[in-house]
């Protein structure tokens, strides 16, 4: 559905009579329109996965990495804006080496989640800035708690824990047959 | 120029269209020296230490502030929370460790809203660690952080005068704590029991306040577990040791 921005859209400091931030809604589009990117919490862990498409048959493989760590216990996924990608998986192994260097512990997932949500949200509060056209998936492990988590954070930096998510491309399909499996029960390896 | 007194000076002159001036030395603003309490300065003189047993921790402390050699406080409290679970002992200057102490409970607390449940002592430790290393030349603090979590149980952080941060089975400080050593060494056995801890703890320090003149009063003794913290209170005359 391509809506009629007519002038509401000219920036993210601007309400529509409807009450939404288009440029927060063509950021989605930009997704939505992106590589297929999943995250599943099983059992003993979280895997994430990320439709790599490639333009360019002479590109080397290994090149272009979708999938971060950000640190020992943590990792980020994203898809969208490659370029913009880069820019959040840099702030991320920021803030998480110096939660370690200040408080002397893993940052868990949830802060860590938190804090990038925030990121997210402070760049769709500006006129002069646009919102990042990522959709990113957070895991990590938490100490406490003795497990690893899913989260993941949209545009507007808004987030949630799952227990699957899937973003981009064919994103139905894949939630249909995420719905569809026994998470609790399987293993990573699987 | 004259110069006033101070510990050592040196005079340089050169001859010529520049004056002669004097040069003032003193190897103390010079790094050479340690931080000193300054003249009237409240000393924390004491006694602390604290042990971890199997599920928390034992802190204990004497109670003894002075100026000099007047006893400002007989009955003071060294023993300092900084979160839940979390306590620290307190020794040197009386002013420098509250206002670290301080600094710390506040950053502990805004930490543990945005995690959402309670610190891990190491965080504690670790922003301990930060003032005393950062400021080393302009403190004189030493603190042992000790307290409950669930990662690790009960665990006990040294952090001495320099601001190195060495977790321990248990840790000693203060100036009566160098009488106590070879006490400790041969008393201390790994999992003891709750009571065990709080007796070796104040078995120890009614040593080390016989002997230090900066150490005295009462044992003050806060113990930390899953459940709560437990303060106990031993008045002078009560205490295991005295000559």
């Amino acid at each position: 559905m391509s809506s009629v921005g007519s002038g509401y859209d000219l920036g993210c400091n601007i309400y529509s009579p409807d009450g939404r931030v288009f440029q927060i809604d063509y950021a989605g589009k930009a997704v939505e329109n992106s590589g297929a990117m999943i995250g599943l919490k099983c059992k003993d862990g979280v895997v994430v996965g990320v439709e790599k498409l490639v333009m360019n048959r002479l590109l080397m493989e290994g090149s272009g990495r979708r999938v971060h760590p950000v640190g020992r216990h943590a990792g980020i996924a994203f898809t969208g804006y490659v370029a913009d990608g880069r820019a959040v998986v840099s702030a991320a192994k920021s803030e998480v080496e110096n939660y370690d260097d200040y408080y002397g512990v893993d940052m868990p997932p949830h802060v860590l989640t938190e804090r990038l949500g925030h990121y997210f949200h402070a760049y769709t509060t500006y006129g002069g800035y646009r919102p990042f056209g990522l959709a990113t998936v957070v895991a990590a492990y938490d100490n406490e708690k003795g497990e690893a988590f899913l989260h993941q954070i949209d545009p507007a930096g808004t987030h949630y824990r799952y227990h699957g998510c899937a973003t981009g491309k064919a994103r139905q399909a894949a939630k249909t047959e995420i719905e569809k499996l026994d998470l609790s029960s399987l293993t990573v390896e699987e | 120029s004259e110069n006033s007194s101070s510990s050592s000076s040196s005079r340089v002159g050169t001859v010529g269209a520049e004056t002669a001036r004097a040069t003032m030395v003193d190897t103390e603003s010079l790094g050479g020296g340690a931080p000193r309490l300054k003249a009237g300065e409240v000393d924390l003189g004491t006694s602390i230490m604290a042990v971890a047993f199997n599920g928390g921790v034992v802190l204990g402390a004497d109670s003894r502030t002075s100026t000099g050699t007047y006893i400002a406080n007989r009955v003071s409290d060294k023993l300092t929370g900084v979160h839940d679970r979390v306590y620290c002992c307190r020794s040197g200057s009386a002013a420098d460790t509250q206002a670290i102490s301080d600094i710390v409970r506040t950053q502990l607390s805004n930490h543990a809203t945005e995690l959402g449940r309670l610190p891990a002592v190491k965080t504690a430790a670790s922003l301990f660690q930060r003032y005393c290393y950062e400021y080393k030349d302009r403190l004189m603090a030493g603190i042992i952080c000790a307290g409950y979590d669930e990662i690790e149980g009960g665990s006990v952080y040294s952090i001495p005068l320099g601001g190195a941060c060495i977790k321990q089975p248990f840790a000693i400080g203060g100036s009566g704590s160098t009488y106590i050593y070879g006490l400790c060494d041969s008393m201390w056995r790994p999992d003891m029991t709750r009571e065990e801890t709080r007796n070796f703890v104040k078995t120890a320090l009614s040593h080390a306040m016989a002997r230090d003149g900066s150490s005295g009063g009462v044992i003050r003794t806060v113990v930390i577990d899953k459940n709560g913290v437990d303060r106990d209170f031993t008045p002078g005359d009560k205490v295991p040791f005295s000559f």
